[in-house]
Formats: structure tokens, sequence, C-alpha cells
């Protein structure tokens, strides 16, 4: 057997102790890096997607350069992939998928969901994004047209969903607690 | 074209024989394991030991079986102890040595 | 090669993963298929390399729209897939 195929729990332990002693990585090191990647969360994008329904001119920026619009929210972006935005409107509902592996706006939002990890939805987003979105219980209007963008590159993608009817004169607070993390992947649709 | 034919079996879009699988839509927390592997591919990338395109390209080595086996973090954590193999940052012999140890 | 939004571009029908160990980020549903550009993405080090941990050139990514009609028998026509691409995966009809 490859050493490779030990199992991962087992490999994990031994790897721990091998680079915490050769000082390459630490048990401090991990710890600030988990605490750091669990600060990122769906209220982050949500919070941005509550102020874009509210202010055209940071809309503006979140469609222009998402990775400055992350920024203008305290979100830490230094060293991170560049944040592309798509806009869901009246004629176009865009889905995010990454066939290849499981990229993800993380620095936004946090770790990916599993279901975005599976085999399932990575093969089927892209040739049956309706049937998909009926996984999620989420059914289109007739006549509004699929973008699936897949993640290949150095960017990563999330969606600005649609503000819903029913939500004039809302704060932005309100507003951010609509918006759930697959709102931000296109699986669903925020509703009041 | 016979595209389906020729892909690298991490190549899955539009994969004929996962169109009818159903996505298990629950949230599934992360256990510790998958949050350690997670942090330790962070780390070793922000030290610029090992990036992630070396992390995918160890992942999308794995045979098709064992791939589609392994769950997430364990195809990274196998990924991961392959890169660090093959760049001699760690060998073989110490790997052995420290699963050895109780 | 250069490229600019409206252009319309041909992915190229090769198998790399066929020859020998690779890392190629050009999903194999595109391959030898016809796309339109839209927007050019910067300039990145080219993954393929990278993922060796060989010298990586910088290559220009582009983000591509195909129409889904063309890619799957079921797809409609109105419904498009947008992919980053890079540059040398491009060409001009």
């Amino acid at each position: 057997m490859n050493i490779v195929e030990t199992d991962g729990e087992a490999l994990l332990v031994a790897m721990r102790k091998l680079l915490a002693r050769k000082n390459l990585v630490t048990a401090a090191e991990l710890a600030e890096r988990t605490a750091a990647t669990d600060k990122a969360s769906p209220g982050q994008g949500a919070r941005m997607v509550a102020r874009a329904w509210t202010e055209p001119e940071y809309r503006a920026l979140m469609l222009e350069d998402g990775t400055k619009a992350a920024e203008a929210m305290n979100i830490p972006m230094r060293g991170m992939p560049p944040l592309g935005v798509l806009e869901n409107t009246d004629a176009v509902h865009n889905l995010i998928v990454c066939t290849l592996c499981s990229c993800y706006p993380r620095a936004v939002l946090g770790y990916p969901p599993f279901w975005y990890k599976s085999a399932a939805y990575r093969a089927r987003a892209v040739r049956d994004p309706r049937g998909l979105l009926a996984e999620f219980r989420t059914t289109l209007p007739d006549g509004v047209r699929i973008h699936v963008v897949d993640s290949t590159a150095d960017y990563r993608w999330m969606v600005l969903p649609k503000r819903p009817i029913g939500t004039d004169g809302w704060s932005v607070e309100q507003l951010a607690a609509i918006v759930r993390e697959g709102d931000m992947v296109g699986v669903t649709v925020p509703s009041v | 074209m016979d595209n389906d034919a020729k892909r690298a079996h991490h190549d899955l879009g539009g994969v004929s024989k996962f169109m009818c699988e159903a996505v298990d839509v629950e949230p599934h927390a992360l256990t510790s394991f998958d949050r350690e592997v997670d942090a330790l591919r962070g780390v070793l990338g922000a030290k610029a030991i090992m990036t992630v395109d070396e992390l995918r390209r160890g992942i999308e080595a794995i045979p098709e079986a064992e791939y589609h086996r392994l769950s997430y973090y364990r195809r990274w954590i196998r990924s991961i102890t392959d890169n660090l193999l093959r760049k001699g940052i760690i060998t073989e012999a110490e790997l052995r040595a420290a699963l050895e140890e109780t | 090669m250069n490229f600019s939004p409206g252009d319309r571009v041909i992915v190229k029908d090769d198998w790399p993963e066929t020859r020998g160990p690779v890392h190629i980020r050009t999903p194999h549903y595109l391959r030898g298929h016809a796309g339109r550009v839209l927007r050019y993405l910067g300039d990145h080090p080219n993954p393929e390399d990278l993922a060796f941990a060989r010298p990586a050139a910088q290559r220009s990514l582009y983000h591509v729209s195909f129409p889904m009609n063309e890619l799957w028998p079921e797809g409609r026509e109105d419904d498009e897939v947008v992919v980053e691409i890079y540059e040398h995966w491009l060409e001009q009809p």
C-alpha cells in the first residue's frame, strides 16, 4: 500500500507532529488560521447584499469590483482571490458552481456548503440547472434565463440576488436577515 | 465530439452518470478533522510551502474509485501528504515513524 | 493573443490529459465549442505550471459565454454557461 493511502485521520495526526517538529506549521498557526476562517460567514455576504439593495453606488461598486466592495465592509481580502459579483435580474438568474473542484468565495461567505462540493451538484449545475434548483425547492418564473457560472480559475463568484417584493422601507439589518447562503450561490432566492 | 471519453475523472460538468443523482441538501457540519485539514492547507499556502494548484493536482491524481469514496477532506490530506513527500519537505521514513508513534 | 468583449472564440479541441499527468482548468464539456468573450479578467500565473511547482508564466484570463443548447442535447437556447478560460485555450474561428 502506498503510504498516502493511509487513513486520513492517522495521516493528519502524523503530519501535524512532523510539521510542528520541523517548525513548518505550528499548533498556534493552525489555531490562528481556523479563527480567521471562522470569521467569514454568509452573514458577511448578506450585509453586502443588503447594502447594495439600499445604496445604488455600493451596488455599482459590488458589480464592478467585488473585492473593493468586500473591503469597504471591512472584510479582509488581501492575498485572497478576486471576487466577482453577478446580479440576478427579472431576465437573468445566475447559478455558481465549480465543476472541477469546489472553488467558492470563502473570504466573504466562509466554508462552502456540503452540497456545493458534491459530485451531483458539480455535474448537474452546468447541464440541468432547473432540475438542480428544484432540489432546493426553487422554481424560476417562465422566461427567466439561467447563466451557470463555472468557477474554473482565479476568480471567486457570488450572486447578488434580486431584492424581494414587500421589503420597501426595510432597514439594512432587516434586509440582511433574509439573505441566506444559498441565495448568494443561486440555488435559492430570498423571500419575505 | 466524444468529450466524455477523454475527460479526466474529476472533470464532472454534465457527466451523464451523475445527472439522476439526488443532491444531499442537508447542512452537514464540519468535523474537527475537516477544520484542521482546511487550516493546514491554508497555513501551507500562506507560507508558500504548497499552493492550492498543487493541492488540486494531488486530488485529481487520486484514482477514480478512491476519489469518489473518500470524503472531501480525506482527499485533501492525501493530496497534502503526497505533495509534501514529492517536494522532499517530509520523507517517507519520517512519516512512517510518525505514524507508528502512539 | 488578445481578445475583446464580443469576440467569438473556439475552445481548443485538445486533450493533454490523455498524454500524461497534467492539471487543466478548461472543462472537458467546452473543448471544441464556440463561445463569446464577455470580459477580460486580468493576467494570472498559469495554474497548469503552478500545480507542478514549475515557474508559471502570466496568462490572460477571459470570461466566455456558451449557449447551453450547443453544449447539451437538452440545453435551452436562452441559457448560458459562463466560464473563465485562459488565452492559450482559445482560438479565433
